[in-house]
């Protein structure tokens, strides 16, 4: 029962870590080493982040661009809105919808279409991933879903390799923009030619007060989107803390009745020569193992939590981010030293007990 | 001339339950030679089984003199006492206490895990004691899987496998049958017979006692009567 209630309480820690892991991972994955992500100065976030279309042809142009098969440069403006839509089973929420187009795809090699096709310019039509079409009413291939002020067609399912991506819906620029009535970009997407010209670009960009715009690493830029995860990781810690206290005295219960039972034995040992010392460290060992098994029970239990997709929000966007469930060895060992911990803290009373046991009074027993 | 073991000089021990004081031994003078055996006999409440664990350290007298084997076990703290119960004193408990979950082998080799031997030289003394005893076959068996008379056995073989300077056992037939009782003193008086081993034993039983060399008696903590 005890080492149950350990399994428990390990199985909610390294829940509560596979999930902040699994929204950390989502950010920290997202974006590559060698592409950069322009968003107005001071803005935070592609969602509060707008510049006028001129700016797109001063950054398009500058040296260090990679260049596509077509020559032309590898940096795409993109419009970034909030709709509010209907969740499966009732409720809404907020979601990503980015104005782009169809060759940006180049510059996120991970997003897939995995079913029906990339949407087409001038026919009202969007792909959503499959993450939010299992989520959200109406997004699957063949619905019509309505946002702004169209009907929009949903035409096929992306996959973007568990990125933050994966909680977007893509339609055109144009006609976003035009839906919106915001002749804007939020971001543009770039592509650099090497390191060096990376740094250059950026620091062109942040020295260029007429355009007043920053240029971000995309890997750093949702790196910094994790700190959704720290509220999570705050609570999930003081649910875990509040579980590992409850854990601890079962643990001490069962250990107190352990040493109860035992006072002979240990009444023997102490006859025959064992000292007060080795007695603490046997049942502080006993408890220990308890605690492991507990741990192993807990690791079991959380098993079938790995992979599971979930969504919360972003609160720098406000908009809700999917992802999945990650467990790894790092946390199945961090809640291997949990269920140790519980082990030894709620083991060490009971064994300071064993170890002062009164010799006359436990032989008699 | 044989060696004096243990001296007790006008020894007495006093139990105090709130203000009330219940002597429990009074005055008792007594000495043990190596090679001895010597019963303590006595009924419920006379003192035996205090005046023996008084010999082990386990329990401290309130008055008198005593020495063990040329040592003051009353300026000794608990930790040294303990290392010199290992070394000095085999235990026979009427309950056998055994430890239920390690193997006839196991439970004897217990007392060796506090000194140097290596497991090579540990499996030989717990090999020799169980020999001396009569259960080589029984090693591998939990004390639940065993009779009275060979758990018993099983605790004579631990409490002489480090050698001891003497063995204490109190009550070794108490929870047993005629037939296992007499295995087990018979044991005891091998012991003490081919190996010159110290014993000394409390027992209510005149029979166990009858195996023993010296024959004392205990009533109301007064040492009443010697008989050889």
């Amino acid at each position: 029962m005890t080492i149950f209630g350990i399994g428990l309480t390990v199985s909610i820690f390294i829940t509560m870590m596979a999930l902040v892991n699994g929204l950390e991972s989502t950010f920290v994955e997202t974006g590559h080493d060698d592409q950069l992500l322009v968003i107005r100065q001071g803005s935070l976030n592609e969602v509060n982040s707008y510049f006028g279309r001129d700016l797109f042809q001063v950054i398009r142009f500058l040296p260090g661009i990679a260049k596509g098969p077509d020559q032309q440069p590898l940096a795409f403006g993109e419009i970034v809105v909030v709709i509010n839509h209907t969740r499966i089973g009732g409720e809404s929420s907020n979601i990503l919808v980015r104005g782009t187009s169809a060759q940006a795809l180049a510059l996120r090699p991970e997003a897939k279409i995995v079913e029906g096709r990339m949407f087409r310019s001038g026919l009202r039509e969007v792909v959503a991933s499959r993450s939010l079409s299992r989520r959200f009413e109406n997004l699957t291939t063949g619905a019509t879903v309505h946002f702004g002020r169209s009907d929009w067609n949903v035409v096929g399912l992306f996959e973007a390799g568990g990125t933050a991506y994966d909680s977007e819906v893509w339609a055109d620029y144009g006609e976003i923009a035009q839906d919106w009535e915001r002749p804007i970009y939020s971001s543009i997407l770039l592509r650099v030619e090497n390191e060096s010209a990376g740094e250059q670009i950026r620091q062109r960009v942040a020295d260029d007060r007429r355009i007043n715009l920053q240029a971000i690493p995309q890997k750093q830029y949702f790196a910094d989107q994790a700190t959704t995860a720290v509220g999570v990781k705050m609570l999930g810690n003081f649910i875990a803390f509040l579980m590992g206290i409850g854990a601890c005295f079962a643990a001490m219960n069962m250990m107190y009745g352990s040493v109860m039972s035992r006072s002979r034995e240990i009444a023997t040992l102490r006859a025959i020569g064992f000292r007060k010392r080795h007695i603490l460290a046997s049942f502080l060992v006993e408890s220990m193992i308890l605690g492991l098994l507990g741990g192993i029970a807990g690791c079991f239990l959380a098993l079938p939590m790995h992979g599971v997709s979930a969504g919360t929000a972003n609160f720098q966007t406000f908009s809700e981010v999917l992802f999945h469930f990650r467990l790894t060895p790092g946390i199945f060992l961090r809640g291997l030293i949990f269920a140790l911990a519980v082990g030894i803290v709620g083991g060490y009373l009971p064994a300071r007990r064993a170890a002062s046991v009164k010799l006359v009074e436990g032989l008699r027993e | 001339m044989a060696e004096l073991l243990i001296e007790m000089k006008g020894l007495s021990k006093v139990f105090r339950r709130d203000s009330v004081e219940i002597p429990v031994l009074r005055d008792i003078n007594l000495r043990v030679f190596a090679g001895d055996f010597i019963s303590l006999m006595g009924p419920s409440g006379s003192g035996k089984t205090t005046l023996l664990n008084i010999v082990a350290g386990i329990d401290r007298p309130t008055g008198g003199e005593l020495r063990v084997i040329e040592s003051d076990l009353l300026s000794m703290t608990e930790d040294q006492l303990a290392t010199w119960r290992n070394h000095h004193v085999g235990f026979v408990f009427q309950h056998f206490n055994l430890i239920p979950v390690l193997t006839a082998f196991g439970n004897v080799e217990l007392p060796l895990l506090l000194t140097s031997l290596n497991r090579r030289e540990r499996r030989e003394h717990v090999t020799t004691a169980l020999k001396l005893v009569g259960l080589t076959d029984r090693a591998d068996h939990y004390p639940r899987q065993l009779s009275g008379g060979e758990e018993q056995r099983v605790a004579i073989a631990r409490a002489i496998v480090t050698d001891p300077t003497f063995v204490l056992a109190d009550e070794p037939t108490g929870d047993l049958d005629a037939e296992s009782a007499v295995e087990v003193m018979e044991v005891l008086a091998g012991l003490n017979q081919q190996f010159n081993k110290t014993i000394l034993l409390v027992t209510h039983d005149p029979r166990a006692a009858a195996y023993a060399k010296v024959r004392h008696h205990l009533d109301k903590g007064v040492l009443v009567e010697k008989s050889s």
